[in-house]
């Protein structure tokens, strides 16, 4: 099944102000240390990276690790500046690219 | 006469508080035992990660599939208003097999007397989904169990599953959730097990997961061999479960630690 992503960003800003933004990623985050019951290694699968840009300038980025849990909540803030697209890239394991976008207006 | 009535009257009482039922002012959702960090990750849509099954459920709906080439909402439409309140009614007696059927059941027998679909695996993503879809319509609506003649031998056996000794551990399922919530078992807090929230994301689970597996995840705990999923001591102890709880708002898709 195709992932989903979940973002949540204000739709309105005062320039200026600190926003938060909540992000939240469907998968599974197979850690790569688990057997299975006849004692195979189950491969790793997660998420690698994560980047948030505000119109095309970077404004947040995290890597992502094994120990870190299933269905990964990524929340942050930035200051508002201009209205625009805030753009969120999920890359990982097996070829996983998820990018999502969400709009906002400041004034 | 009088005096026999009254009589009788406090012995009927005396019998409950010994069953140990929880009074109705004092029923409790799990959700008054969680933190405050817990409570705030299912309030927020953004945050509850059972919104990524409800997303997924959407899209199902309107998928066509099976020999019938028909999607869900070819034959029920719009489920925001068509599936309003149907998660709270079910288990549900269905006339055509004779017993109660659970939400999970009822989607498979869509599946596969309409759909012409085969029936989607327990616990797979496609029927979570679907069932997280169709419980969040319901979200915010009081449990409505109605028991008629037909439901009611199910509900006592419901009640009796409920109410008998089970596994290694020689424990019955109201000895906790009657007679000991609230107080601790291990580091966890023993809820009232008020089924209000699912199929809802448990993070021990790291995943969605229907009623059925923490049926199932509680038999194992007392040490006793959990029925198999779809079982009709499950679909019963359901019924009882959301009897019980009626009138209780519906969470779904609820978060537990």
């Amino acid at each position: 099944m195709v992932a989903n992503a979940l973002v949540n960003v204000p739709a309105q800003a005062r320039p200026g102000e600190i926003i938060e933004i909540k992000t939240l990623i469907s998968h599974a985050m197979e850690t790569g240390y688990r057997r299975t019951q006849l004692g195979a290694l189950i491969p790793r699968d997660i998420v690698r990276q994560f980047v948030c840009a505000y119109n095309g300038t970077e404004v947040f980025r995290a890597e992502l690790h094994p120990a870190i849990a299933a269905n990964p909540f990524i929340a942050f803030s930035t200051i508002a500046t201009e209205s625009g697209t805030l753009t969120f890239h999920w890359t990982g394991d097996n070829g996983f690219s998820v990018t999502e976008s969400a709009a906002i207006v400041v004034g | 006469m009088r005096l026999f009535g009254a009589a009788v009257g406090v012995v009927a009482l005396a019998a409950s508080a010994f069953a140990g039922e929880i009074p109705r002012v004092d029923r409790r959702s799990g959700y008054d035992f969680m933190s405050r960090e817990t409570r705030a990750m299912q309030d927020d849509d953004t945050a509850n990660p059972g919104l990524l099954w409800v997303l997924d459920g959407g899209a199902l709906w309107n998928r066509k599939t099976g020999a019938a080439g028909r999607a869900c909402a070819d034959c029920h439409g719009d489920a925001r208003a068509s599936m309003k309140g149907v998660a709270a009614r079910h288990p549900l007696f269905d006339a055509a097999r004779g017993r109660p059927v659970s939400l999970e059941q009822r989607i498979n027998l869509c599946r596969t007397d309409r759909q012409q679909a085969p029936p989607l695996a327990w616990e797979s993503r496609e029927l979570l989904a679907l069932t997280a879809y169709v419980a969040r319509q319901s979200r915010g609506l009081p449990i409505e169990i109605a028991i008629d003649q037909r439901a009611q031998p199910f509900l006592d056996a419901g009640r009796a599953t409920w109410e008998r000794r089970q596994g290694q551990l020689n424990l019955a399922c109201r000895q906790c959730h009657d007679a000991n919530w609230g107080r601790q078992l291990a580091g966890s807090v023993i809820p009232q097990a008020h089924p209000t929230g699912y199929p809802l994301y448990r993070l021990e689970w790291q995943s969605l997961g229907s009623l059925q597996r923490r049926l199932r995840n509680c038999l194992v705990g007392m040490r006793a061999d959990p029925y198999e999923y779809g079982a009709p001591e499950l679909v019963d102890l359901e019924l009882f479960l959301m009897w019980r709880a009626r009138g209780m708002t519906i969470e779904a898709p609820a978060v537990r630690p």
